[in-house]
Formats: structure tokens, C-alpha cells, sequence
């Protein structure tokens, strides 16, 4: 779905009242049962976050306990806003982060059911927040160029093949979100490791250390608790920043090849 | 006396060079053994994490949000400067710190501008070799475009998310230290205050946002990087977390602050749409290349844009600033377009918006394509076509941000803007070294007050954070640590630590033991309204005055009508921002005393008392060529201090855009 529907440029904001079902845990211990609000008299110029905030101020207002959820950015930059929205995350709209969405996409009277981030390794912190520091140590693992400051020589003596380059930035252009793994039935995380390795395997500087990171990085995942991959593509579908599926067969290649070098 | 510690043997070109040869170093082994502690992991604090864990220290660093990567600096957009002249059109250092000392407004320290334009080199080439993927050219080289206030191509960038990539670089560097056990990382962790050890700074207190307990942390030196205070407006470009209270508990503690009042107000952003506005967007500056911007030159004039025929469009800019035009510096865009909605001259529903036009555009660029495909009789559809075909490949990615926020198409209708607050050039006052007037408490990146003067340049920031964490602290730092070799670790049972913990839980429980009616947040609005009427794009006495005692009496509401929901001992956003709210209501303060004190119209500060017969800004050097640093002396109460600046090699002139 696309934001703007053939409206000839302009588009007509009315207010509409959204049902919530929304998932409601305390903290990792406890367990979760959804909750149902009501958001009254929403503009459709309000972002999905902030009918959040309008609906939190009410709760507040009446003594009762706000939804708790993660965001920072709110341009669909930073990837702290994980929310799954009516069985898709960061809901309906196509290559948009639950902070850009905005409440045009829904209609009056509509219900939307929000849950967190489900997977196994990503722990429920609570309500709609949740842990994702497992992606922090799969980068520990590998994700990066071995380069001490200082040591670097002048940044136009490598040049780089412009495609190659252009290439390198779209798979770096993932913001570590988590989306594909909660749209992954196998909760696999095949789609965020393979932009890393894809962003830093196209660069020269990438080079040396091409072979490790990809081991070291795909048994991360695996020691984190995060499913294997069977290539369904929902990943792909659901991702932001249109990461491609590309990338994991470019993943599996370089694994398959560091694997064979590594018998020696 | 403010002693910036400026080396005094040599001229400017040389202070640098002079500098890292005369410092004092620690050898690796006592490296070691010294702790250091960085709160914050955006350019400033991740870049600084990570050089420190290279050398050896054993660094702990610190952020609120869940992972590193995602500090505000992930959402700058447009670019990097660096003096590189890979385009060979005449840049050089000299350049590069004229044009920022000019852009500050003759605000800045010389000293500093100059080292930031010479580590700009190192810069580039660190990142890449990291790996930052930046725009390049055909041939494989890397590729620059202009930004504003300068008249090189210097900008390095990758794609709308320059910002984004140089984090990521930083932050892959400095997770590599914490696999190598060099640094550790604490994320959801926020600070709440720095702990004092006789006269030095040797710790701190957070609160682990997860759990909600507190934790004592020891360093031998203490680093803030914890970005900048725009929140205080509560709509700005920032993220919802940026705030001041880590520097704001330091300046509690001794640290002095540095022109808390000068204010970057961004003149191209989504303008708001009702009370539930969270935040702003910024639209990329480079957007000011090719749009035009006008209102209707009847007031109150509520035809569709494009119903509104050319005779009867004011583009205001290009009237006023036939020289620069639609390309003026920011803090002069936005004034204009204040001066226009304030004189009744405003678009759309809110009337605070003015239009950002692409319709010429478009027909230049489709002309130009059509030329280029030998299309000599194209009709006018073509062309357009052609046209927004161009604009889409440079500006797609903003156009879409756009009309998603806004469900305007604006390849159809002009887009329309309005300023706000971006960047606070302000922020605790550091000398050369970036230590505060602590010792052993050090800022860097936007948190500081250093290098911008009272104006920043449009790709100057991320400079900036990298400069001071990668090739700056890791000298600075030295000459305070090699005295420090001796000093064991301190525990942190010292008392020290627990009155300092003790104090932190007490203002926690106050907080949640106000049990008021009021939400956070419609007191973070409320100030947030009396600073931008008051002390935003345009301040005079009297209404800094009333702000002053408005904001302290928003500060008796809230100690007495808060209302925070849930405990202390758990995940509790409300709390989080509460803390966060309370210290804003007091910088407030302190800004709007600094911008009455300092009557003189500079950069981003406008006071309307100081003005040219045309309404231009009239900087006063004979009266206030200085820094402002204010001392906390007790509640409501500071005492001013001048450093003076001193314009050996950029002799201040006055700006004009005419
Ligand atoms: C929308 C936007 C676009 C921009 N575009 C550009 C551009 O194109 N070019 C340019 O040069 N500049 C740009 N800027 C400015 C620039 O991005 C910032 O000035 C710069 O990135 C700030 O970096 P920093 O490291 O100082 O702070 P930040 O990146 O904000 O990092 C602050 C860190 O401090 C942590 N922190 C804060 N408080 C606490 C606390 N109490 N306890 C623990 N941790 C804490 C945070 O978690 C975070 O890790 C832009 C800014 C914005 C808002
Ligand atoms: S690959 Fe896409 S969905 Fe997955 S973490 Fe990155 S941006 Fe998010
Ligand atoms: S809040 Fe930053 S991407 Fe949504």
C-alpha cells in the first residue's frame, strides 16, 4: 500500500475512532494477555506513535498504567520502534517504520491489534518493548573492519567501483530494526546479518577479514538462538529499508566459500 | 579567571602540531590500569570509546536507548565537511576554519576552529577505511557537493543518511574494543550524576532503565557526549530522548556553561499539524538549491497554491537577498519566514507555514533532459515528466518522507515549511583540552560549547563529534591521566558514591511522591511553548523577562502537581522523562538569563532591541565579543563568566547577504 492513494496531490484529514488491542506484559517474567482501548477522535494527520502518546496522556489522566513502547528517532532512521501491527511489522505500509506510519492508513471505527517483536531472542522487556542486544554481539562477532584510528591512508588512494560502492550502501542502509526476524517464521536473522557481511564484503577495505566475519557472525546467530533460514522472503517483504533477499544468497556463498578455505 | 589553555608559544597554524608534541603521554602499560567512563555513544562518545579502547584504557560507555547505534546522530542527513580540495576549487584549512568562524558569527574560539579544520582530513580517511560507505564518481573516487554558507564543494556524504553511516562506523570500531574486552558497553543506562572525589570528577550514577535500580560507576576521568539540549522546546528536529540532564547534573556540580542561549533554528521543516505534534522533521537544506520559497502576497490569502497566480506571489527571499536568494544562511531564512507569518502572510491551515516551490524546478530539469534526449518540440507535459524524473533521482528520498508525513504529493503542490529548533550550539564550556572547569570531566560533540560560535554551518556537526573523539581527546586526555597513574581505582563503597547515590534516590522518590494531576508532558509542552515564543527566532527584554518568571513558576507547578503512573523499580518512561522535563525547566531559565544579558543580535540569537533600519541583525563587538560561561551558584542563582576572544588571523566583518 502506498501513503498516498491517487488523491491529485492533496489529501482531506477527518478524525476517526480506532479500536486497540494491544499486548500488555509487566516485564520478562510475567506473562502477557492483550488489553482492549479505545482512541477517540484521532486526527488521520497524527502519526501511529502519536495516537500512542494521546491514548498514554488519557490513561494517565484516569490514573491507569500507560503502554509501554520503544522509539527515538520518529523518522524511521534509529530502528528503536518495533511495534507489530494488525500481523505485520511496523504495520501496513510498504518500506515504512512503525514511527512513519501515520493514522490515515486506518479507517473509522477500525480495530488494530499491536504486539511486540516475537522471537526467542528477543526477550520481552515490556509491553511492546523488547531486547535486542543479541544483534549487539552478533556484530561484536565480526561486523566491522579491523582498523585502529590513526592508521588510515588518504580516503581517495583505494577507489572503489561505483557499483560496488552503491551496492555496499543499500545493504548498510539497514537500521538494525528487527523486523525480519519477526516477520520470520523461524525467527531466523539471516536478513540483518547478510546486510552487514554484504556492506562490508563489497568494499575493499572489507577484504582481509571476509572469510572470519562471515563464520564468526553466522555462528553468533546461531549461539543467540535465532532459526535458520528457509527462504520465504518474508523478511524482505517487511523490511524498511528494502534490504534485499539478495544479500543472503551473497551470505551463503561467502559462508559456503570460508568454510571450504577453512579445511586446510 | 577563564583560562582556555590555548598554547600561547606559536601562531594559530602551529597550535596544533605544537600542542600534541609538548602533551604528556601515558605509557601502555599504566593505560591499563586507568578507567575511563563515556556517557554517550553518538559520533562524539563512540568515537571517543572506541580510540580510548584502541590505546588501552579500559573504557565503560553509556547510552539511554537500547543499542549505540541508535544516538541522534544516526539522523543527520546531509553530510561531512572536510578540507580535502579533492575537487581542487581552492579549499584548504585556512578555508575551512575562516568560513566556520565567519558562519559562528565571530563567536568562536580561533584556536579550536583551527584544529577542527585540520583533523577534518584525518577524518575521511578513517572513515572509509572503516569501511563508511560514501557517494562516489564514476571513477571510483569519492564525491562532494555544496552546502550552505561557502562557496567550495567540501561535503562528503552517502546518499540522505551521512549521519547514519559515520554512526555506524563509529559504532562497528567501537564494538570491535568491546569484543576485545577494551570497552564495556551499558546501554539502557542513564546517567543521573557525576560523582565529585576532592574537586575531581571520579564517577557517576545511573539508573538502569530496565530494572530501575541505581549503580555507581568509577572513572578516572569522566567524558560527556550526550548531545545537544534542543528538547528544551519540546517540538524540535531531534530524537524524543535527547535532553540535558547528564551536562545539566555536571554544571550542578561545578561544570560552567557556555552560551547556553545560542540556538540553531532550522528554516526547512514540516510544519505542525495540531497539538498532538511530537516532533519535526527536518527537510534537508540542500532542498533550498533548487526550490523557491514565497507566500501569497495578499495576507490571509486561503486559494490553493496553485490557484495563486505568479504576480501575486512574494518570493521574499530573492526580494530581500537578491545576492544569495533562496541560498541565504539559516538563521536569516528563518527569521524571513517568521517576519511573513507574523505580518499575516502564512499558508495552510495553521498560517505558520510558508511554500517551498519545485514547480520551476521541474521545468528547468525537464527542459534540460529534454535537450539532452534531442526532444527539440517537447511539449509542456513532456517536459514536466522529464522534469520530475530529475528531481526525483537527487531529492526521491525526501519527497517521500515528505508525503508520507504529510499526504501532500509534493511533486504536485508546492511543499510547505517552516522553521525549527535543530541544534544548540551552546552546551558546557571546555578549554582547549575539552575538559569542563572540573577536573577530570571532559565534553565533547554537540554537548559542548566549543567551535560553532553562535551559528553552525550545515555539515559541520559531524565533523565536529568525530574530531573530538577520534584525533583530539586522545591527546587531551593524556595530559590530565599521566598524573593520574598513581591513583588506584577507587571503590565505589567510598562515601563519596553513596551520598551521591542517596542524593539521586531522593529526587527519584520526591518525583514520584508529588502524586499531582498533571502529565509530564503537558508540562514539557507548556515550557516548550514559553521558550519558543520567548526565546526563539526572536528575543527581546521584556518578553524574557516575563519567560523567566513564567518558567519559574512552571517549575512550582510541576515539584507540586506532577503526576508520574507506576513504581520506581521497573521500566517507567514517564519517570525517565520526568527527570529529563525537570531539568529542562531549569536550563530554560538559564537561557532565557542569557539571552537578556547578552543584547546584541548574533548568528542564531536575534535580539530585536539590536537591529539595522532594514531589520538585519547588528552584532556589537566592542561590547560582547565573548563567551558567555555561567556558574551555578544555588536555585535561580548564576554568576557570569567572559572569556574574552581574541581575532588574531579572522578579523571579524559583518555579514551580509544582500
Ligand atoms: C535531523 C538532524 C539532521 C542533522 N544533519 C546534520 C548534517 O547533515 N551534518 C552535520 O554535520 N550535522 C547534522 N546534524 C547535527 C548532528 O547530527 C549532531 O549535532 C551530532 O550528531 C551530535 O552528536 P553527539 O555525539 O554529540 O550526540 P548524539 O548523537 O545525540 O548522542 C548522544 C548520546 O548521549 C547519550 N545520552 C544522552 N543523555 C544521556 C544520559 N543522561 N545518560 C546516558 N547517556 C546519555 C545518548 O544515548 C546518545 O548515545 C543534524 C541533526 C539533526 C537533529
Ligand atoms: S534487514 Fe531490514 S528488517 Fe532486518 S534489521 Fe535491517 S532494516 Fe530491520
Ligand atoms: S523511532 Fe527511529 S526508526 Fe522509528
Amino acid at each position: 500500500m502506498t501513503p498516498l492513494g491517487g488523491t491529485g496531490g492533496f489529501m482531506e484529514h477527518k478524525n476517526i475512532n480506532v479500536k486497540l488491542k494491544v499486548w500488555k506484559q509487566k516485564n520478562s517474567q510475567t506473562a502477557g494477555r492483550f488489553e482492549t482501548y479505545e482512541a477517540k477522535n484521532i486526527s488521520t494527520e497524527m502519526s501511529f506513535l502519536e495516537m500512542f502518546d494521546v491514548l498514554n496522556e488519557e490513561l494517565i489522566s484516569d490514573g491507569k498504567e500507560p503502554i509501554t513502547f520503544d522509539h527515538d528517532c520518529r523518522e524511521g532512521i534509529c530502528g528503536t520502534c518495533s511495534m507489530y501491527i494488525n500481523g505485520r511489522p511496523h504495520g501496513p505500509w510498504h518500506a515504512t517504520t512503525t514511527c512513519q506510519l501515520h493514522m490515515r492508513a486506518f479507517n473509522d471505527g477500525e480495530t488494530i491489534v499491536v504486539e511486540p517483536w516475537r522471537a526467542n531472542a528477543f526477550p520481552v522487556i515490556k509491553d511492546l518493548m523488547v531486547d535486542r542486544t543479541a544483534f549487539e554481539r552478533i556484530i561484536q562477532a565480526g561486523g566491522f573492519i579491523s582498523v585502529n584510528t590513526g592508521n588510515a591512508v588518504d580516503a581517495n588512494a583505494i577507489p572503489v567501483d561505483k557499483d560496488k560502492a552503491d551496492a555496499s550502501f543499500a545493504a548498510a542502509a539497514c537500521i538494525g530494526c528487527g523486523a525480519c526476524v519477526a516477520a520470520c517464521k523461524n525467527s531466523s536473522a539471516m536478513l540483518f546479518v547478510s546486510a552487514k557481511v554484504t556492506h562490508l564484503a563489497l568494499l575493499p577495505q572489507g577484504e582481509p577479514e571476509r572469510r572470519t566475519r562471515a563464520l564468526n557472525m553466522v555462528a553468533q546467530m546461531d549461539k543467540e538462538g535465532f532459526g535458520g533460514c528457509t527462504n520465504t522472503g518474508a523478511c524482505e517483504a517487511v523490511c524498511p529499508k528494502e534490504i534485499s533477499i539478495d544479500n543472503i544468497a551473497r551470505l551463503n556463498k561467502e559462508y559456503l566459500a570460508a568454510g571450504l578455505l577453512s579445511e586446510k | 579567571m577563564l583560562d582556555a589553555k590555548i598554547p600561547q608559544e606559536v601562531p594559530l597554524d602551529n597550535k596544533w602540531t605544537y600542542y600534541k608534541g609538548h602533551c604528556k603521554l601515558v605509557n601502555p602499560a599504566n593505560k591499563r590500569r586507568l578507567e575511563v567512563i563515556v556517557v554517550g555513544t553518538g559520533l562524539a562518545g563512540a568515537s571517543a570509546a572506541a580510540a580510548l579502547g584502541e590505546l588501552g584504557y579500559q573504557v565503560k560507555a553509556f547510552c539511554f536507548q537500547d543499542s549505540p547505534r541508535r544516538a541522534h546522530s544516526i539522523a543527520a542527513q546531509g553530510g561531512i565537511n572536510a578540507a580535502k580540495n579533492y575537487q581542487n576549487d581552492g579549499d584548504s584549512v585556512f578555508r575551512l576554519f575562516y568560513d566556520t568562524i565567519k558562519g559562528g558569527d565571530y563567536r568562536a574560539r580561533e584556536a579550536n576552529v583551527h584544529r577542527l579544520a585540520e583533523v577534518s582530513t584525518n577524518i575521511i580517511d578513517q572513515c572509509v577505511a572503516q569501511g563508511v560507505p560514501f557517494a562516489r564518481e564514476y571513477g571510483g573516487l569519492l564525491s562532494n557537493r555544496s552546502f550552505g554558507g561557502t562557496q567550495v564543494q567540501r561535503t562528503f556524504y552517502a546518499a540522505g543518511q551521512t549521519g547514519q553511516q559515520l554512526l555506524i562506523g563509529a559504532y562497528q570500531a567501537m564494538e570491535r574494543q568491546v569484543a576485545l574486552g577494551n570497552v564495556k558497553m551499558y546501554s539502557r543506562h542513564e546517567m543521573l550524576d557525576v560523582v565529585m572525589i576532592d574537586g575531581k570528577a571520579r564517577g557517576i550514577i545511573c539508573r538502569n532503565l530496565v530494572t530501575g535500580k541505581l549503580e555507581r560507576f568509577f572513572g578516572h576521568a569522566v567524558l560527556l557526549c550526550t548531545g545537544g539540549y534542543g528538547n528544551v522546546f519540546y517540538l524540535s528536529t531531534n530524537a524524543m530522548g535527547c535532553n540535558v540532564t547528564a551536562i545539566w547534573k555536571a554544571h550542578k556540580k561545578g561544570a560552567w556553561f557556555g552560551n547556553p542561549c545560542f540556538t540553531q533554528i532550522h528554516p526547512t521543516c514540516i510544519p505542525v499539524t495540531g497539538d498532538h505534534q511530537s516532533k519535526l522533521t527536518l527537510m534537508s537544506e540542500s532542498l533550498r538549491n533548487d526550490g523557491r520559497i514565497w507566500v501569497p502576497k495578499k495576507q490571509g490569502d486561503n486559494r490553493k497554491p496553485n490557484e495563486i497566480p505568479e504576480e501575486e506571489r512574494d518570493y521574499y527571499l530573492e526580494r530581500r537577498y537578491p545576492a544569495f536568494g533562496n541560498l541565504v544562511p539559516r538563521d536569516v531564512a528563518s527569521r524571513a519566514a517568521k517576519e511573513r507569518c507574523d505580518a499575516g502572510y502564512g499558508v495552510g491551515t495553521s498560517k505558520q507555514a510558508v511554500y517551498l516551490d519545485y514547480a520551476d524546478a521541474i521545468k528547468r530539469y525537464g527542459k534540460i533532459e529534454a535537450g539532452k534526449q534531442a526532444m527539440e518540440n517537447a511539449d509542456e507535459a513532456t517536459i514536466i515528466l522529464l522534469g520530475k524524473e530529475v528531481v526525483k533521482e537527487k531529492y526521491g528520498n525526501l519527497f517521500d518522507m515528505y508525503e508520507k508525513i504529510t499526504g501532500e504529493n509534493p511533486y504536485e503542490v508546492p511543499m510547505r515549511i517552516y522553521p525549527a529548533v535543530h541544534y544548540t550550539m551552546g552546551g558546557l564550556w571546555v578549554d582547549y583540552e575539552l575538559m569542563t572547569t572540573v577536573p577530570g570531566l571532559y565534553c565533547l560533540g554537540e554537548a559542548n560549547f566549543s567551535d560553532h560560535g553562535a551559528n553552525r554551518l550545515g555539515a559541520s556537526a559531524l565533523m565536529q563529534g568525530l574530531a573530538d573523539g577520534y584525533f583530539v581527546i586522545p591527546y587531551t586526555m593524556g595530559n590530565y591521566m599521566s598524573a593520574e597513574i598513581r591513583t588506584k581505582a577507587i571503590s565505589t563503597d567510598h562515601p563519596a558514591f553513596e551520598e551521591t547515590e542517596k542524593a539521586v534516590a531522593d529526587r527519584i522518590n520526591q518525583l514520584m511522591n508529588i502524586k499531582g494531576k498533571q502529565t509530564v508532558e503537558s508540562f514539557h509542552k507548556r515550557l516548550g511553548k514559553i521558550m519558543w515564543n520567548k526565546c526563539g527566532m526572536a528575543r527581546n527584554a521584556e518578553g524574557l523577562k516575563q519567560a523567566i518568571s513564567e518558567i519559574q513558576q512552571l517549575k512550582k507547578d510541576f515539584w507540586s502537581d506532577l503526576r508520574i503512573p507506576g513504581e520506581i523499580n521497573e521500566m517507567n518512561p514517564e519517570l525517565d522523562k520526568a527527570g529529563r522535563v525537570a531539568d529542562f525547566i531549569e536550563l530554560g531559565e538559564l537561557m532565557c538569563m542569557d539571552a537578556l544579558q547578552r543584547n546584541e543580535s548574533c548568528g542564531g540569537h536575534f535580539r530585536e532591541e539590536s537591529q539595522t533600519p532594514e531589520g538585519e541583525a547588528d552584532r556589537k563587538d566592542d561590547e560582547f565579543a565573548y563567551v558567555s560561561s555561567w556558574e551555578f551558584k544555588g536555585e535561580n542563582q548564576w554568576e557570569l563568566h567572559k572569556e574574552e576572544l581574541k581575532f588574531e588571523v579572522a578579523k571579524p566583518s559583518k555579514r551580509s547577504y544582500k
